[in-house]
């Protein structure tokens, strides 16, 4: 069942992103694409993402973002963590069911179709490590815009990212005990292309 | 049911069990092998740990479809004659006391081991910090990982 939940919103996702996709020739207006970012900003800021985009090495979790407890876990060059504790040793390719159990979301296949199998968990890279925590709106906006801070992304890759990567999805998915953003999926990336279409002008 | 085949210890497995059922419990259930631990069921005390195409994976949240075409190592396959470095440095300074987390601690041990030759006691304390023990081993367990590679790195003389 969670594994067509999956394929569905995958599915969803991506004809979203098609309907969403930048418009070349749209006007610019950098009223909308600041005021549309503003509204945007308030997911980037929740929990579920500034705890895999952190000021420091180590990931965060839970609802205050705190380190993990006890655990002495390191970003690592790839963000996939080093030696014997690395993110996917525990976190699985889906939710493990119950309060406290470690959330999961499944690997991306070259293709582009899940690996409900093996799980994609990770920090960005130590080279780019992409930090949300502690951004104000305009910071985050002007990082988002530069393809050397944000991972080498186009506008059209942002807007891909956030339709359809499975850790983004899981954010509106993240198992018992864990709230998800303020705005639904299908907002956050509506508003993540009107800041782009209208031109991706940041706020003040 | 689904059949699953792996490589266990060295040795091509195959196992029919329902996709999601923790690769711990095919462990020790389906296949005898007893030697990783329950802990904590919660991937935080580390008694559950075994290698995964060497990682030192919690078996006890992951699902046995995850190893599908995989190469898995328990404490019983570190080796057949306890010649490995993290056992023989184990034996020799007696580190277990009660011994019920000691299997992930020496599967922890050899994950960083085989990364990492000689690391610093910084090291070793981040690479085990995923690793619980309520009898209090972890100065032995941190004097057995330098043993160790004392050991692996040809530095073998007994004490």
């Amino acid at each position: 069942m969670r594994i067509v939940i999956a394929c569905c919103l995958f599915v969803v996702s991506a004809v979203l992103y098609l309907t969403a996709a930048p418009v070349a020739s749209a006007p610019r207006d950098d009223a909308a694409a600041a005021s549309a970012f503003g509204v945007a900003y308030k997911v980037f800021m929740h929990p579920r993402c500034v705890n895999c985009h952190p000021t420091g090495d180590s990931p965060l979790r839970g609802e205050d973002s705190q380190p993990h407890a006890g655990l002495r876990l390191r970003r690592g060059p790839d963000g996939q963590g080093v030696f014997t504790l690395k993110c996917t040793n525990c976190h699985q390719a889906q939710n493990q069911q119950g309060v406290h159990m470690p959330p999961g979301a499944p690997n991306v296949l070259k293709d582009g179709s899940l690996d409900m199998r093996n799980p994609r968990w990770h920090l960005p890279s130590a080279k780019i490590p992409m930090i949300f925590q502690g951004r104000t709106a305009s910071q985050l906006c002007r990082q988002l815009q530069d393809p050397k801070q944000n991972g080498g992304l186009t506008t059209e890759q942002l807007i891909h990212h956030v339709s359809t990567d499975p850790l983004v999805l899981w954010g509106w998915n993240p198992g018992e005990g864990r709230s998800i953003p303020p705005l639904s999926h299908d907002e956050f990336v509506a508003k993540v292309a009107e800041w782009i279409n209208n031109g991706a002008a940041c706020p003040k | 049911m689904k059949r699953v085949s792996f490589v266990l210890n060295g040795k091509a497995t195959e196992v029919e069990v329902e996709p999601e059922k923790p690769l711990l419990w095919v462990l020790r259930e389906d296949l005898g092998l007893t030697g990783t631990k329950y802990g904590c069921g919660m991937a935080i005390c580390g008694c559950c740990i075994v290698h995964v195409d060497g990682d030192a994976i919690r078996s006890c949240v992951t699902p046995i479809v995850r190893v599908e075409g995989k190469r898995v190592t328990t404490v019983e396959g570190l080796s057949n004659d306890l010649s490995h470095p993290v056992q023989r440095a184990w034996m020799e300074l007696q580190v277990p006391q009660c011994g019920y987390c000691q299997s992930g601690q020496m599967m922890s041990a050899a994950c960083l081991l085989a990364q990492n030759s000689k690391p610093t006691d910084s090291e070793i304390a981040d690479a085990m910090s995923g690793n619980l023990c309520r009898c209090g081993t972890y100065q032995r367990v941190r004097q057995a990982i330098h043993r160790a590679s004392e050991i692996a790195t040809g530095k073998g003389a007994r004490r």
